[in-house]
């Protein structure tokens, strides 16, 4: 990192007026979500009450939203590695036409992904009413983000090379695929993975039109505490879902930096 | 070798196809079931037109805020080094994992009935001040989400910044203003167009934040959500969705090709 002495005053006066605007509330919610009146502040003391409280009415939101974006990750995996190879060494146009569509469920607003997805799926009852229409919803949404950074992993140049010298040496393709290719891209999985996770879990545009009474994820589970609940326990709500998707995060930037390192990009 | 790339592509393929493609073309097919002209429904009912032009200049004025107070940010923490830069550019960066309803509430807790600000003005002898339920409230929501990814791509952007380039500028007697405008501008330019894409387009799409807040401006999700769920418009629903979602589709496939090269960047963070 250069050091340039001369950073206009300017600049890091509006740094610590963004800084504050983007820390507080999180610090504010937190604080609200640990004392016993929000109201009279710290003074009236602090409490786990509001968590208990929150595991007690939202508790099953947290497990289901935990375990849609286990299976997220899983079912992207399966589809989206294969896949992400085949768009890595394919030079034809039918790859590339595939590769601009997947870009569209990111690039239209998740409402109308739902939308769609109710009008041509609604109408099977156990389908519609069960956890899988939200997983559905959530893999087309993330299975882009998993495509793109495997198969960027896939296109380095030493791979190819690689995936070669294990051809001539008369290794199957279901070897070279799983033996040597994968193990060689395995960071860029983790990345991709632990970034699927995040976006599943912290999914609403889709999930809350998606959702049904007895199917409900964390966030909407939040946004159902913030209309109903006292301050204090959507507070709390709110810590619970840092508490899931903190340490996912640091896991996101501890690969960031291990790719860095061994691949230099 | 054929054989086993489609064998590889076909489960996505199938998968995007049945869940994505298919469902897509049923929501562009609806509307024409009452009529051609529901597609423009947006363009002739004022209701309607009314909510797009408030979505299209909110978000246009949170891309423009956002890049400004973003690039003055990652300037500094792309160019400065003190105690705690990483920590405060991971804290800062931290939101974009956040729901849009979270960022909502967080609204609500600075500017709400119980809010902070309330608090600080009530002490400061003015009542207590509210700004979370209206237009204020709305722009500072979606400027909080969209900050993150402005400040993270800015400061990438701004630590690649050659340097050299400045300190000639400098020694040739360029004043702090063409410095900004000569060097840092030009510099920053790709890194504007991409990113003021994302934002813009993420902030047309926005639902979660303006649900929250339960807002008095309405924008286009808020309009399509209640035609779909209140009024079970479906066809006016598809019709306002197909809208929207070619509106930021059209933004991000121009921004795309118009920075070139680097294609799939505009996908890297909506």
């Amino acid at each position: 990192m250069r050091t340039n002495p001369k950073t206009p005053g300017l600049l890091i006066g509006v740094t610590w007026v963004a800084s504050i605007f983007m820390l507080a509330p999180i610090g504010l919610s937190v604080m609200a979500g640990l004392v016993n009146n929000y109201s009279a502040g710290l003074k009236s003391g602090l409490t786990l009450r509001w968590l208990l409280e929150v595991l007690d009415v939202y508790g099953s939101t947290v497990g289901w939203s935990l375990l849609l974006g286990l299976l997220c990750v899983v079912g992207t995996l399966m589809i989206g590695v294969p896949c992400a190879y085949a768009l890595a060494r394919s030079q034809s146009r039918a790859a590339r036409l595939f590769e601009e569509l997947l870009t569209l469920p990111v690039a239209v607003p998740g409402l109308a992904t739902a939308l769609a997805l109710i009008l041509t799926y609604g109408h099977m009852r156990d389908f519609r009413q069960s956890f899988a229409f939200i997983l559905v919803g959530h893999m087309v949404f993330t299975l882009p983000f998993m495509v793109r950074i495997v198969s960027s992993a896939f296109q380095r140049h030493d791979l190819t090379a690689i995936e070669e010298a294990a051809r001539t040496l008369g290794a199957t393709f279901t070897q070279r695929f799983l033996g040597v290719l994968v193990p060689a891209i395995l960071p860029a999985i983790v990345a991709g993975s632990l970034m699927v996770f995040t976006l599943s879990v912290g999914e609403f545009n889709l999930t809350w039109m998606l959702h049904t009474p007895l199917t409900r994820t964390l966030p909407v589970g939040l946004a159902d505490s913030y209309a109903s609940m006292r301050i204090e326990i959507g507070s709390a709500y709110t810590l619970v879902f840092l508490l899931v998707i903190l340490p996912v995060l640091w896991g996101l930037q501890a690969i960031g930096k291990l790719i860095e390192k061994h691949h230099g990009t | 070798m054929r054989r086993v790339m489609a064998f590889c592509a076909a489960p996505a393929v199938a998968f995007f196809a049945a869940f994505w493609l298919l469902p897509v073309v049923q929501l562009l097919a609806l509307p024409s079931k009452n009529g051609w002209e529901t597609y423009f429904t947006v363009l002739t009912n004022s209701r309607y037109l009314q909510s797009l032009v408030n979505t299209v200049s909110l978000s246009l004025i949170v891309t423009l805020c956002t890049l400004v107070l973003g690039a003055m940010v990652g300037i500094v923490l792309g160019r400065q080094a003190f105690k705690g830069r990483q920590l405060l550019l991971s804290l800062l960066t931290l939101p974009l994992s956040f729901p849009g309803v979270i960022i909502g509430f967080f609204i609500i807790l600075l500017g709400g009935r119980q809010g902070l600000v309330a608090d600080v003005t009530e002490w400061a002898g003015f009542g207590r001040t509210t700004f979370a339920y209206g237009l204020t409230g709305l722009f500072l929501g979606y400027l909080y989400f969209s900050l993150p990814r402005a400040i993270s791509t800015y400061t990438a952007a701004a630590g690649a910044m050659d340097g050299q380039l400045e300190e000639a500028a400098r020694s040739l007697g360029a004043s702090r203003l063409q410095v900004a405008r000569d060097v840092w501008l030009p510099e920053l330019a790709p890194t504007t167009l991409a990113c003021g894409a994302i934002i813009f387009a993420t902030s047309m799409g926005a639902f979660g934040t303006a649900f929250t807040l339960a807002s008095k401006f309405e924008v286009l999700p808020i309009t399509i959500y209640n035609e779909f769920t209140n009024y079970a418009n479906f066809a006016l629903a598809a019709s306002l969705s197909i809208t929207l979602g070619l509106m930021t589709w059209l933004v991000l496939f121009a921004t795309r090709h118009l920075t070139s090269a680097k294609s799939g960047t505009a996908l890297a963070g909506v």
